[in-house]
This record gives structure tokens, sequence and C-alpha cells, in this order.
């Protein structure tokens, strides 16, 4: 089963810079397997969606940016599944607008008719949304609440699961707790009522706020201040995805050749692979000129490898040590089209994240 | 500053060398801003750049923003105190002092240092003066302009190398302050604060959305509250001092000013690169002197005659000569089974093996090597070719993080040296 079964609103945070994007679609492109529906919500007016599925702006407005066909992140139909397996699972998006939202939000609650043109006109909503910052996040945490709790008209969910896009870690408690700050602000009404409602989502454990990191000393240090941040908040900490991780290439015998001495025997065994000209002589053979120049060079880099190697294991442990569900994303060279997404969606998938 | 060399006319990628250790010790040069998309390493080349000027002469203070725990201990900075203090262990005849930016305790100095303490209390119990100076979009890079105005203005030190806040665009840091300036200055603020001024709502009138509506509407999306709040903070402020726009106008030519040195810093990857040229523009534009890139974090290779594909070829030649090699010792190889024939002769043979599973993981790891740099070089040679006259250094990726002097010296080592 995978580990965030029950699971309806994933919020993907984490330092500035380390894929929160790219994690959260692949994050939902993995959910969607097996005949899934899944929205990815991007709370930034930034497109970076569109900008990463390769597609020009999306409007306000839930457009279908991905299919997941059957088998297409590998073994489909896994246990437990469904009736569905077999079918195609589709991946919507949406870049919430904020000025559209807040006059969706005020419809609501008001009539507004064309005063709702004037208002923009004015600049009020630049205005509003510029005095009171946390308007912004009632606004976006209320259009993810929205999405989650949609029901079709045969009264079942109309997403299996919505995955947000969301600010980074410094950020995340206020922006998911301002509903909070609303709730007592106005204590009655409808905002008074609305607020309460998507804090009971947030709270509940149909969300789950996963932190992506690097093995980098920084984004680690931000995600361990970020969990107790998120626990003490009384938010739903999930889990923590790993991104960049680079392909472990030679570790042990890096960390080895960094402190041995091997510098003959590798110089023939380069010759031997015909690296710099073949080794002359029989029994006492020796390293060609050319390839003696290379050895110390190649060595070199060998212990910058062990160097970060041994860096990143002292990451990778304080990750664990927060004792949360863990998801390595291996490092795409050339960075991440498309097809990088469906490569870590399958990842994902594989590591039961999804 | 001094003229820029063209290293070689011929080619016309080469482009002009950043000559660091003029730029810094040139005694007109002022003040040096850092600035640059997110997590490129404008504070550590802010810092770096900081340490090398001090150790060659100068009178220097630093001013980082939100720097990495432990490069913030190495220069002494523990205590969040807002002020500069003594970096010890430089050598050499000058000085240097570093700070850690806090931007509410700045804002706060901003208020107490115009307003009487009765006023300033008021202000600073304003719970919108609290969400503005703790969060507010932009105010960290209005207070990092702020704080560099303080520090000039006190006359201490000769040189000023100031770190830029972890916008995820370089431009915010031009553009934060000028939009929170002319926000608390702009029209609909002294709308809103027109009935609490004259008490009527003529003002109102231009605008085709009757007052109510608008307050109407605000109070009730808000708390009517709120609304308070930020009137009587805006009038607060406003009898304080000359008002923010000006203040931001004030620093804002500061950075025009001869003195100033703008570095722009950014990775070898295409978003950075795309920010940095976007900054370039944008400093042109502002008529803000630009001193050149640092391109930070850039691979290099002690072997560069081996190129990727012959690498990794030689690589498969050895791990296939292993495969073979362990075939050969009995189907599955296993550890037992080797060991058990035991003779001498296989234990050498043990060790060219390890040797040439070494050279294997070695030659793969320069084959990736050789790849990041011919993707690296691609993309500094395309903004070479669109930013032909931009002075540019190119600092090379340390083995690990640079959290103490000794990594700082040598990243400023690195940065004069090209
Ligand atoms: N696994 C990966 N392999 C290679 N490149 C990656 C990987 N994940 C992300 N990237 C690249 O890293 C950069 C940053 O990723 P992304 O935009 O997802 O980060 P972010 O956390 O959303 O950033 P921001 O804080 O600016 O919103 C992008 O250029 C992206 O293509
Ligand atoms: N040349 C280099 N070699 C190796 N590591 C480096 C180099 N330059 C910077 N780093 C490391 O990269 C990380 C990011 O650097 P730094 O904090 O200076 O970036 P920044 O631009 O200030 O980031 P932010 O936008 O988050 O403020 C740090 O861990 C730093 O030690
Ligand atoms: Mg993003
Ligand atoms: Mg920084």
């Amino acid at each position: 089963m995978p580990d965030w079964e029950g699971v309806r609103l994933h919020v993907v945070s984490g330092k500035g810079g380390t894929g929160k994007t790219t994690v959260a679609a692949a994050l939902a492109m993995a959910l969607a397997a097996d005949g899934k529906r899944t929205l990815l919500i991007e709370v930034e007016e930034r497109q970076g969606i569109a900008e990463l599925f390769g597609i020009s702006a999306l409007p306000y407005e839930e457009r279908r940016v991905a299919s997941v066909g059957p088998g297409a992140l590998g073994r489909s139909g896994t246990r437990g599944s469904t009736g569905k397996a077999g079918r195609e699972g589709e991946v919507f998006a949406l870049a919430i607008d904020i000025e559209q939202a807040l006059l969706e939000y005020l419809e609501m609650f008001y009539k507004l008719g064309r005063a709702g043109k004037a208002l923009r006109k004015v600049g009020f909503i630049d205005f509003a949304t510029t005095i009171a910052p946390g308007l912004r996040d009632v606004l976006l945490t209320g259009k993810a609440c929205e999405a989650v709790r949609r029901k079709g008209p045969d009264g079942k969910r109309h997403y299996d699961a919505v995955v947000m896009d969301a600010p980074p870690t410094g950020r995340i408690s206020r922006f998911l707790n301002i509903n909070t700050e609303v709730a007592g602000l106005a204590r009655f009404g409808p905002i008074f009522t609305q607020s309460q409602a998507v804090m009971r989502v947030i709270r509940s454990p149909e969300t789950a706020v996963h932190l992506v990191t690097l093995l980098e000393e920084m984004p680690v240090q931000e995600t361990v201040d970020g969990v107790a941040e998120l626990r003490s908040a009384g938010l739903p900490v999930g889990g923590v995805f790993v991104n960049m991780v680079r392909p472990p290439l030679l570790d042990e015998a890096a960390i080895l050749a960094s402190d041995g001495d091997h510098r003959e025997e590798l110089g023939l065994a380069l010759a031997d692979a015909g690296v710099g000209g073949r080794p002359r002589g029989g029994a006492g053979r020796s390293v060609p000129a050319a390839t003696r120049k290379l050895v110390e060079p190649l060595l070199a880099q060998g212990r910058e490898h062990a160097a970060r190697v041994l860096l990143e294991r002292e990451q990778r442990s304080d990750v664990q040590a927060l004792k949360l569900p863990t998801y390595e994303l291996p490092l795409l060279s050339g960075g991440v089209d498309l097809g990088g997404l469906y490569r870590l969606a399958a990842a994902l998938k594989e590591e039961g994240a999804a | 500053m001094t003229a820029p060399t063209r290293k070689q006319q011929a080619d016309p990628l080469a482009g002009v060398a950043l000559d660091v250790d003029a730029l810094i010790d040139n005694p007109s040069t002022a003040i040096v801003v850092c600035c640059g998309s997110g997590g490129v390493g404008k504070t550590t080349t802010a810092a770096a750049l900081g340490l090398r000027a001090a150790e060659r002469g100068r009178k220097v203070v630093v001013l980082t923003i939100d720097p990495a725990r432990r490069l913030a201990q190495s220069m002494g900075l523990t205590e969040l105190d807002n002020t500069p203090r003594v970096v010890k262990s430089v050598s050499g005849p000058g000085e240097l002092q570093a700070m850690m930016l806090d931007m509410k305790r700045t804002f706060d100095e901003v208020v107490l240092a115009h307003a009487d303490p009765e006023r300033a209390r008021q202000i600073m119990e304003n719970p919108f003066y609290q969400s503005l100076s703790s969060g507010f979009a932009g105010t960290q890079e209005y207070m990092a302009m702020e704080k560099l105005g303080q520090l000039q203005a006190t006359g201490t030190w000769d040189l000023i190398v100031v770190d830029t806040p972890p916008s995820r665009s370089a431009l915010d840091f031009l553009d934060a302050p000028n939009r929170l300036g002319s926000f608390l200055d702009g029209k609909l603020i002294r709308v809103l604060m027109a009935p609490a001024k004259v008490g009527g709502r003529s003002a109102m009138k231009f605008l085709n959305v009757g007052m109510n509506m608008f307050t109407g509407v605000l109070g009730k999306i808000l708390g009517a509250n709120v609304l308070q709040d930020v009137s009587t903070f805006v009038a607060a402020m406003d009898s304080m001092f000359g008002g923010f726009r000006e203040r931001a106008d004030r620093t804002y030519q500061l950075l025009q000013a001869p003195g100033t040195a703008f570095l722009v810093v950014a990775a070898p990857e295409r978003d950075a690169l795309r920010e940095a040229a976007y900054f370039v523009d944008r400093l042109e534009t502002d008529r803000m002197p630009l001193a050149g890139l640092v391109l930070n974090r850039v691979h290099r290779t002690g072997a560069p005659q081996l190129t990727a594909e012959r690498a990794l070829a030689a690589a498969e030649t050895l791990e296939q000569g292993d495969a073979d090699a362990e075939t050969d010792g009995g189907a599955g190889g296993s550890a037992t089974a080797q060991e058990s024939q035991g003779s001498q002769g296989s234990q050498a043979s043990e060790g060219s093996q390890a040797s040439e599973v070494l050279a294997a993981g070695l030659l793969r790891l320069h084959a990736d090597r050789v790849r990041t740099i011919t993707h690296e070089r691609r993309m500094r040679d395309r903004f070479v070719s669109i930013y032909p006259d931009v002075p540019l250094v190119e600092v090379p990726a340390l083995a690990g993080d640079v959290h103490d002097l000794e990594g700082l010296r040598e990243i400023g080592e690195r940065l004069a040296a090209g």
C-alpha cells in the first residue's frame, strides 16, 4: 500500500530552488497512476508549472496537463489496486490568479455584480492583498481546500488527490495557519465559517506537508527546522523528498583512494584499458608517460568526489534522524523535461510515495 | 576602475576578464553589492571579497543576509544584535567587520530614530506594523538598503560589501524597496487616510467606486480594525519623517553613485544565467555601475586531454575484464570460492583487480565531470556572446561547503586569479 493512502492534500514545501515545483509535479503524476485524477496547484503566480510541462501560460482554470497511461510508470496495477487499474490517469493543473480568486471569494459572500470590475480598476485588489498579506494566503488555501472537497454528481470526490506547489519552508507554517488567524479576527459570519472549514481540512489526516531538500547543509538545516516548526504549529508533517541525488559513481573506492597510495597499479590499469597508451614491457611493466600524467588529476577528482560523498552521508544521516518517510530522486543531467518528470514520477511510485 | 583587458582579440568567446583585486584595491570603490538569484553564492562571494579586501589593507564591513550557520560562526557572528562585529584572525594590515541583517530590528531602529518614545511605542505596538516589519514581501530588501544607507552614513569604513536577500529573482532587490516605498506613500493609502485626516470624503470623489463600498468591502474581508491599524500606522509614520518613498529614493541614488560597484553572481546554469542577464540589462537601464559577473561553482578538470567518450570506453573495457575474471574463477565467483583458492598469485590479482575497479570508477567520474564542464561552458559562452563587454571571472566549485575563513580565503584567491 502506498505511504499516503487517505491523504488528499499534498503540500510540497522546502528551501527555495531545491525542486518544489518539480517534485510537486512528479508527485501529482505518480498519484495519477492507475486511472486516478489529480490536480496540481501553483500558488506563486510564476507559471512554473507551464514552464515545466513546456506549455503556454495557464489561465485561471483547471487544465489537463498530462496523462499517465497504464504502465507508464513501470509496474501498474500493484497490490490492492482497484478495478481502475489499466485506465488512464489524468493530471490537471491550476495556476491561481489572486485577483480572480479574490473576486470569486467576494462573490461567495456578496453580490458584487459589475462592482467587481470597478474594484479591480482602482487597484483595490492589489491594495487589499498588499496591506493584508494574509489575504493572499486565505484565498490560496481556500481554493486548494475547495478542490479537495469538491464532489462530482456521483457524490464521489472530483479529484483523488490535490498537490500544491507551496511557498518555501520559511513561510509555510504561517501560510497554512492563516485561516486560524482569520477565524480569530472574524468571530462569526460567512468568512469565519469558511476559514474554519479550511482549517479542518489542513489539520486533518487528509493533509500531508512534504519537504523537499538537497543533500547540502543549508537545505537540510532548513528541513530540520521546518519539521519542528510544522509540528509546533500543529500541522501534519508528511515525508522528506531528497532531490537531485547524484548516482553513487564510486563511493567506497573513491574513499579508499583518497588515503591509500595506488598510483602505480592505477597507472597500469589505466594503460591496460588503453588510456594514454599501452603499458610497456612484460614482467617489470611500466606506465607510459602519457598515462602517468592522468593519474594524479583523476585521483584528485576521486578525492573531491569522496569528500562530497562523505558530506552527503552526514546530511543524509541528519535527514534519517527525522524518522520520516524519505524518498530519493535522482539528479537528471541537463535538467528536467516532460520525459524527466515521468522518470521522477516512476521513482516516487517505486519508492512507495504514491 | 581599471580598464579591463580583452584576453584574446582573436577569440570572441574569451570575453573580458574581471580584475577583482583592482576593484577592491581601488580606494574610490566604496560599496560593492553582490546580487544574483537564489543560492548561487552571493553570501559566500560577499564574505570572501570582504576578507580579501581587508587582508589587502582596507577597512571593510560586510553586511550579510541569512548566512549559513557555520559560516556566520566562523566570522564570529553568534549574536543577532544587528551591529557590525570585528572578525578575528584577519591577517594583514586592514580590518574586517561583519554583521547579519535583522530586518525587524532595522525597522524598529528607523522608527526609534525618528519618533519620540511615546509615538515609537504606539507604532511598534500597531499590529499592521508588526506584520509589515516581520514578513512583508520586500521588507528584507528594503531594510538591506536602509542598513546600507546607515552604514555608509557613519563613515567608519572605507569599503562596504553588501550581500542581498535570497530572492527568486535578482531584480527583486532593486524593485522591492521601491514597491514598498510607493505603496506606503501611494495614492490609495492616502485616500484611506483621508477620512482620518480631514474627516470627510471629498477626496474620494474622483474614484468611481463609493468610499462606502471601498472601505466596506475591505473592512469585511480584513476586519474593520485592520483598516484602522493601517491608517493610524501610516499617519504616525508620515508625520515622523519624510516618507518611505524619499528614503528609498535616497538609497537608490547611493547605488548609482560612482563609488558603487555591482557584482552579479551566477551559477553556470541556464536559469541562473538568465536571471543574471535580466539583472545586467536592468543595471544598465537604471544607470547603475556593473563591475562584472562572477560565475561561481564552475567545474574544472586536471585532465582535459581525456575525453568523456574515451574515458567511458576505457571504463567499460576494465569492467568487462573484471566480469571475465569473475566467470573464470567459477560460476558466480563467490568470495568464499575465491578464498579457498588461496594461492599467492590470486592475491596479487585481487590487488590489481581492486585497482581496476578503482580505475573504472575514476574514469566514469571523469566522464561525468567532462560532460558537466562541456555543459557549463556552453552556458557561459552563450552569455558571453550576448554580453561580450561584461567582465567575467570564474570561481571553481570547491569540494565541500565554504564555512570557515580558510574557505573564504580560498574563494577570495580564486576570485582574484580568475
Ligand atoms: N531531479 C532533478 N534533476 C535535475 N534538475 C532538477 C531536478 N529537480 C529540479 N531540477 C532543476 O532545478 C531547478 C529548480 O527546480 P524547481 O523550479 O522545481 O525548484 P523550486 O524549489 O520550485 O524553486 P523556487 O524556490 O524558485 O520555486 C530547475 O531548473 C529544475 O529543472
Ligand atoms: N565556489 C564554491 N564552491 C563550493 N561551494 C560553494 C561555492 N560557493 C558557494 N558555495 C556553497 O553553496 C551554498 C550556497 O552559497 P551561498 O549561501 O553563498 O548562496 P547565496 O546566493 O547567498 O544563497 P541565498 O540566495 O540562499 O542567500 C553554501 O553552502 C556555500 O558554502
Ligand atoms: Mg517553484
Ligand atoms: Mg545568501
